[in-house]
C-alpha cells in the first residue's frame, strides 16, 4: 500500500500535502481502493471558507458517496476541474492528478494535529 | 448492421428501441372525427403560444408498439414468473382479483371533483378501508392520501414536527437506528430535522443504553421498524417505548414490515405514536416495476388532529368529505391518495379476512425460518434467533474465493431466482436479505436453497462463473461505471445503435 | 381465501425443519402480553362472494360513462386506446419490483429509457426522470431543488396555480426556512407587475402553471425571461395533453418542468394514482431527485440499460438525498409510454387539437346563453370559467344539471372567494357533440 511518507494523513483517508502558500488535499490510495470507481466528485467552491473536520467535497462510486473533509481550517483557493471529465484519475494517480482541492491555512498550528505517515499506516491496520 | 438483421426486432443481441422502429408517416390508431364546426387555429391562439418545434415522438403502428413492449415485458423477472425473495419488499403474489375490480368503470372512470353524492361507493371503501388498518395494526385513524412508504414517513415527521410545534417545543433530532432503511433519514432530513444514529449492538437490535444516553428534550422521535431490517423483533419494544414517551418523544414505526405481524401482533400495543403501511409490500398490490404503492398513515388519537385534510365523515347514512381537522398539516397529495392501489387493498383484506390475515403471517414467518434453516451450513445468518419474515444471511464465506454477495446475486439470476436484496442491512458483513413471502411454495424455497448451495460449491471449483454471471440472461454484467461517468439517459436522433 | 400454497402439512413439515414443535416457539421474542390480540374483522371470502360484495360497494358510484361531467381542475377525462390497458396488464409489467437487478429487468429499464426520452421530447428539455408520483409532489420537489440548489430563501407562487399542488408545495416546505409568496391573479392570469415587483434577488423560483387554473394562457416567455434576469429558476407546471399544440417549456426557458401525467393513458381513478413528470436542464442533472436510467453497454459490448446515478437517491445518500423519494410511478410511466408511442406527433397534435375545437364549440355555444358569461378575455386551451347572470347560483345550476345526469363546471367558490360565481368547465375529445346539446338542452331548463 503506498503511503508517501512526506505526506500528512486524517483519520478520514485524507492527504494534505503542504506546497508554497496551499495545502493541496485528495483521499489515500487506501480509500480510492474501497471506493473502487470513482465516477463522480463535487468539489467546493473557490473562496469557500472551511473548518478543520468540515464536509468540503463528495466524492461517488457507483454504490456509495462519501464526504471528503478539511484536513485544515482555511479557504479554498483552487479546484482540480480535470475531475469532472475524469473523475477516474482518482483511482489512477490519487496523490498525483488526482488531487481535489487546496486550502490556504487560517490556523497553522492545526498542520501538525495531522498523522505522520507512520501513524497513519498503524491506523488502516 | 446487415440488410438481414435490419428486418428484425433485435440487432447484435440488443431489442430496438420504439425510436428506433419509426417510419416517417407511419401510424394506425385513429382517434374520432371532430363532430364540431371547426375553427381556424389562428382564431382561437395567439400564433406564439403554438408550438413550432418538430415533437419528435415515435412513428409506429399498432403491431409495431404491441410487439414492441410485448417482447420487452419478456426480459422481465417478475413476481408471476419468479421467485422473488427480496427482502423488505414483501413480493408476495398480487391477486388478478383485485386488478379486475379497480379497473371496474366506477371505481376507475370517476372523477376526483364530481358531487359526493356520485361517489358514496368508493367513500365507503376508504372509509371501511381505514377502519380495517386500524383493526389490524390497533391505531386509532388513518389517513389515505400518501402516495408511497417514503410520503408516508415524510406525512408522519410532518405531524411529529407540527406535534411539538404546538406544545411550544423546538426539538430538532430524531433518533434513527442505523440499519434503517435510507429513506427514513432522507425524510428526516427533508422534514428539516438532524439525524442521529443509534448504533445497533452485538445481537442486531436498538442498544438501549445507547437509546437513553440520547433520549433528550431536543429529540422529537425516535423512527423505528419492528420487527427491524434484519427481520428480527425488538424484544425491549415496550421498554423503548416508555422510555421514549418520559422524556416527551414520540415513537413513529416504519410499518414496512408488517407482514410479519399479520395476525399476531397490533402496532399499536407496541406503544407506538404513529406509523405508515405499505400496501405495495404487506397488502399485495404490484410493484408496477417501481410504482404505484400507498403509504397510509396510521395514528394515536392524540396525533388524528394533525392528520392531512380533507378527511371523510358519515353523516347519517351518508360520507363526505371535509377540512375540520384542527391542526392539520395539510396535504400531500393532489386528491385524495392513489385510489387504485387502495381498491386493490381492500379486495385483498376482504378476500383474506381475519382468518386469512392470520395465516399469510404465519406461513410468512414459517416460510422465511424454513430457508434460513436449509441455508444454516451454506450462509449462516449472524444472530442465533429465529427470524421473522426475513433474514439478512452473510455470505462473507466466499470472500476467500474472491467472490462477493452482488457475485452470488447475479449467478442466482442464471438460476432463475430474482437476487434477494444484498448489502443492506450494513450490519453484516456480505449481506443477502431473503424475504420469500407466504405465497411461495415449500418446493420453490427448496429450488431456491438448492440454487445458493450449489453457487457457494461454484464460487470455490468456478468462482470465475459466478464472477461473471449473468450468463444466461439476454445481456451480461452492465457497466455500471460507465452509466455513472458517461450518463446517457435519452435517446437522440443522432444516436446510433451500438454495433453499427 | 388466501394465496398461500403451502398446506397444514408442509407448514407442520417445515416447523419440523426449524427444529420447533408449534408456530408460538418462533415467536418467544415478542412479549406474550402483545401477542395474538384480538382482531375484529370480518371473516374471509370466497371470489365469488369478493365479487358480489364490491359490486354492492361500487353501485352508488356513477362512472364518467353514465354522467357527463364537464369537469377538469387537473384531472382530465381522455380515451385510453385499448393496447395501454392490454399491454400494461401483462404480468411481467405488473409484478416485478423496481429495477435494482438491470440484467433480469432490462424490460422495464428500456421502457424507462424510452419514457425518460419521450417526455424530453414532449416537454422539450434536456432530461426527464423515471417519474415522482404526482404533479403536486413533482411540483414540491422543484421548489426544493430551487431553494436548496440556490440558496436563496424565497418562491414566488401564483395564485392560478391549481390550489391543491399550492398545499401540497406548503406541506412539503413546513419547516424549511422560506418564505412562499402567492402572486395575485387578474383578469384570469397571473398579475405581471405585481411578479416583477417581488422578483427581487433573494427568489430562487417562480412557479407558474400553463395552462393555469383557470384554463387560461399564461405569459410564460416574459415571466421566465423576468425570473432569469434577477437569476432565479423559473419552473413551469404543465398540461401533457396540451403541449401537442401549446409552445413547450424548454421553448420559454423553463429550468424545470412538472405535469401531472396521469392523462397520458392512465385512468382517472378518483384522482390516483398520479404519475408526476419532472424534467430539467443539464446543469441541473445532479440536483434531480428522482431515479434515472441510463444506457451502456455490459460485458459482451451490447446496450443494455440500469438505474444510474443514485449515490442521489435515498439508499445510498440517507440524509443528504436529493429526495426521500423511493417508489416512482412505474406502471403509469409504462402507460404513457405506450399511449405517445401509439399516438405519435401527429396523433398529439390531433388529440390536442379535438380538445381545443370542441371546448371553444361549447364555450361559444354558452355564450348563446342568456344568463351564461365568460368571466375571463384570455386565450384558453379546453377549459373556461363562465359566471351565470340574473342572480342564478352556480349550486343552482348544477343541482337542476345534475338532475339531468349531467355534473356541471366546478364551483371555484372554495378556493377563490373573490371568483365566488364563477364555476370552471373542462371539454376533452371524450365529451361527444351529442353530450353538449344536451347540456344546452338542461340549461334552457334552468
Amino acid at each position: 500500500m503506498n503511503i508517501p511518507p512526506e505526506l500528512r494523513y486524517t483519520k478520514t483517508h485524507e492527504w494534505a500535502k503542504t506546497t508554497n502558500g496551499d495545502v493541496v488535499v485528495g483521499i489515500t490510495a487506501h480509500a480510492q481502493e474501497e471506493l473502487r470507481d470513482v465516477v463522480y466528485v463535487e468539489l467546493p467552491a473557490v473562496g469557500k471558507i472551511v473548518k478543520q473536520g468540515e464536509p468540503t467535497a463528495v466524492v461517488e462510486s457507483v454504490k456509495a458517496a462519501f464526504d471528503i473533509y478539511a484536513p485544515v481550517s482555511g479557504a479554498i483557493t483552487r479546484t482540480n476541474t480535470a475531475l469532472s471529465t475524469s473523475p477516474q484519475l482518482v483511482n489512477k494517480d490519487c496523490y498525483g492528478e488526482g488531487w481535489f482541492f487546496a486550502i490556504k491555512p487560517s490556523q497553522s498550528q492545526e498542520l501538525s494535529t495531522l498523522l505522520t505517515a507512520d501513524a497513519y499506516v498503524q491506523l488502516i491496520q | 448492421m446487415n440488410a438481414t438483421t435490419e428486418a428484425l426486432d433485435i440487432t447484435d443481441g440488443t431489442e430496438r428501441l420504439i425510436f428506433e422502429r419509426s417510419v416517417p408517416g407511419r401510424r394506425t390508431y385513429r382517434l374520432p372525427p371532430c363532430d364540431v364546426p371547426e375553427r381556424p387555429l389562428g382564431v382561437l391562439l395567439p400564433e406564439e403560444r403554438l408550438r413550432t418545434d418538430a415533437l419528435r415522438l415515435p412513428e409506429v403502428s399498432e403491431p409495431d408498439v404491441v410487439r414492441h413492449f410485448t417482447r420487452l415485458s419478456q426480459l422481465n423477472f417478475s413476481v408471476d414468473t419468479h421467485c422473488y425473495p427480496l427482502g423488505s419488499c414483501t413480493m408476495k403474489y398480487n391477486p388478478k382479483l383485485n386488478d379486475r375490480i379497480a379497473s371496474w368503470s366506477r371505481f376507475a372512470v370517476v372523477h376526483p371533483m364530481q358531487p359526493a353524492s356520485s361517489v358514496q361507493g368508493l367513500l365507503r371503501l376508504f372509509w371501511e378501508l381505514e377502519q380495517l388498518l386500524c383493526q389490524i395494526t390497533g391505531m386509532a385513524a388513518f389517513t389515505l392520501q400518501p402516495a408511497a412508504g417514503a410520503q408516508g414517513e415524510l406525512t408522519g415527521l410532518k405531524i411529529i414536527r407540527a406535534y411539538h410545534r404546538l406544545k411550544r417545543q423546538t426539538r430538532s433530532i430524531i433518533l434513527i437506528p442505523d440499519s434503517a432503511h435510507g429513506t427514513n433519514p432522507a425524510s428526516a432530513a427533508i422534514s428539516g430535522f438532524r439525524v442521529a444514529t443509534l448504533a445497533s449492538g452485538s445481537d442486531g437490535l436498538i442498544d438501549l443504553a445507547q437509546l437513553k444516553a440520547k433520549l433528550s428534550h431536543d429529540v422529537a422521535a425516535l423512527m423505528l421498524t419492528n420487527p427491524n431490517t434484519l427481520g428480527l423483533f425488538e424484544k425491549d419494544i415496550l421498554t423503548m417505548t416508555r422510555l421514549c414517551h418520559e422524556h416527551g418523544v414520540l415513537v413513529y414505526l416504519d410499518g414496512a414490515n408488517m407482514n410479519a405481524l399479520l395476525g399476531i401482533a397490533k402496532p399499536a400495543d407496541f406503544g407506538i405514536d404513529l406509523l405508515q403501511l405499505n400496501l405495495h409490500k404487506t397488502f399485495s398490490t404490484p410493484h408496477g416495476g417501481g410504482g404505484p404503492g400507498a403509504g397510509p398513515v396510521g395514528v394515536t388519537n392524540a396525533l388524528v388532529e394533525f392528520l392531512p385534510a380533507p378527511r371523510l365523515r358519515k353523516v347519517r347514512t351518508r360520507f363526505e368529505w371535509h377540512d375540520d381537522v384542527k391542526h392539520s398539516i395539510g396535504r400531500v397529495h393532489g386528491f385524495y391518495g392513489n385510489v387504485g392501489v387502495l381498491v386493490r387493498a381492500y379486495v385483498y383484506i376482504r378476500t383474506l379476512g381475519r382468518e386469512g390475515l392470520e395465516r399469510a403471517g404465519r406461513a410468512a414467518i414459517i416460510n422465511a425460518n424454513y430457508l434460513k434453516a436449509c441455508l444454516a451450513k451454506t450462509f449462516p445468518v449472524p444472530f442465533d434467533r429465529y427470524c421473522m419474515h426475513e433474514f439478512v444471511a452473510s455470505l462473507k464465506s466466499l470472500k476467500a474465493c474472491g467472490v462477493t454477495a452482488w457475485d452470488v446475486a447475479k449467478r442466482l439470476l442464471d438460476y432463475g431466482f430474482y437476487a434477494p436484496t444484498v448489502y443492506f442491512p450494513l450490519l453484516v458483513e456480505e449481506a443477502f436479505m431473503i424475504e420469500p413471502t407466504e405465497t411461495e411454495s415449500k418446493e420453490t424455497l427448496d429450488a431456491l436453497a438448492d440454487a445458493l448451495i450449489h453457487i457457494a460449491q461454484e464460487a470455490r471449483t468456478n468462482p470465475e462463473l459466478v464472477k461473471h454471471a449473468p450468463q444466461r440472461l439476454e445481456v451480461n454484467r452492465l457497466d455500471e461505471v460507465k452509466a455513472a461517468r458517461e450518463p446517457d439517459l435519452r435517446w437522440t436522433p443522432a444516436k446510433q445503435l451500438v454495433g453499427t | 381465501m388466501d394465496y398461500v400454497p403451502n398446506t397444514d402439512e408442509q407448514l407442520q413439515q417445515m416447523l419440523e425443519t426449524v427444529g420447533v414443535g408449534s408456530f408460538e416457539d418462533l415467536l418467544v421474542n415478542i412479549p406474550t402480553e402483545i401477542r395474538h390480540p384480538s382482531f375484529e374483522l370480518p371473516g374471509g371470502l370466497s371470489e365469488a362472494e369478493v365479487l358480489s360484495l364490491c359490486e354492492s360497494v361500487a353501485s352508488p358510484n356513477r362512472s364518467l360513462r353514465e354522467v357527463t361531467a364537464f369537469l377538469g381542475f387537473g384531472a382530465y377525462h381522455h380515451l385510453i386506446p385499448t393496447v395501454v390497458d392490454a399491454l400494461s396488464s401483462r404480468g411481467e409489467w405488473l409484478t416485478p419490483y423496481t429495477p435494482y437487478q438491470a440484467e433480469a429487468s432490462q424490460g422495464t429499464l428500456q421502457m424507462i429509457y424510452e419514457f425518460q426520452t419521450l417526455i424530453c421530447e414532449l416537454m422539450q428539455m434536456d432530461l426527464a426522470n423515471a417519474s415522482l408520483y404526482d404533479g403536486a409532489s413533482s411540483l414540491a420537489e422543484a421548489a426544493v431543488l430551487a431553494l436548496r440548489t440556490s440558496g436563496r430563501a424565497r418562491l414566488l407562487v401564483s395564485e392560478a396555480v391549481h390550489p391543491h399542488y399550492r398545499q401540497v408545495v406548503a406541506t412539503y416546505l413546513s419547516g424549511f426556512p422560506c418564505v412562499i409568496q402567492e402572486i395575485p391573479h387578474t383578469s384570469g392570469v397571473t398579475d405581471l407587475e405585481a411578479l416583477a415587483a417581488s422578483l427581487k434577488d433573494d427568489v430562487a423560483a417562480v412557479l407558474m402553471q400553463q395552462p393555469n387554473v383557470f384554463g387560461c394562457l399564461e405569459p410564460m416567455e416574459q415571466t421566465s425571461a423576468l425570473a432569469h434576469r434577477v437569476g432565479s429558476l423559473f419552473v413551469a407546471n404543465v398540461y401533457p395533453i396540451s403541449l401537442g399544440l401549446l409552445q413547450a417549456p424548454g421553448a420559454y426557458g423553463a429550468d424545470i418542468a412538472v405535469a401531472e401525467g396521469r392523462c397520458l393513458g392512465s385512468p382517472l381513478a378518483y384522482g390516483g394514482p398520479g404519475l408526476g413528470l419532472f424534467a430539467t436542464t443539464n446543469e441541473l442533472l445532479r440536483k434531480m431527485p428522482g431515479r434515472l436510467v441510463g444506457c451502456t453497454l455490459d460485458e459482451s459490448g451490447r446496450r443494455g440499460f440500469t438505474l444510474t446515478l443514485q449515490t442521489r437517491e435515498q439508499h445510498i445518500r440517507r440524509e443528504k438525498a436529493t429526495s426521500n423519494i423511493c417508489t416512482n410511478e412505474g406502471w403509469l410511466a409504462l402507460r404513457a409510454a405506450i399511449f405517445l408511442s401509439l399516438l405519435g406527433s401527429q396523433g398529439l397534435k390531433e388529440l390536442a387539437l379535438l380538445n381545443i375545437q370542441k371546448a371553444h364549440d361549447l364555450f361559444e355555444r354558452l355564450r348563446q346563453v342568456p344568463f351564461v358569461q365568460s368571466m375571463f378575455d384570455q386565450p384558453f386551451f379546453n377549459e373556461f370559467v363562465l359566471r351565470f347572470a340574473d342572480g342564478r347560483s352556480v349550486e343552482e345550476v348544477n343541482r337542476k344539471l345534475l338532475k339531468a345526469g349531467i355534473v356541471g363546471g366546478l364551483s371555484l367558490r372554495p378556493w377563490y372567494p373573490q371568483l365566488a360565481d364563477g364555476s370552471l368547465w373542462c371539454v376533452t375529445e371524450a365529451i361527444s357533440a351529442q353530450q353538449m346539446d344536451r347540456l344546452l338542452e338542461a340549461l334552457g331548463r334552468v
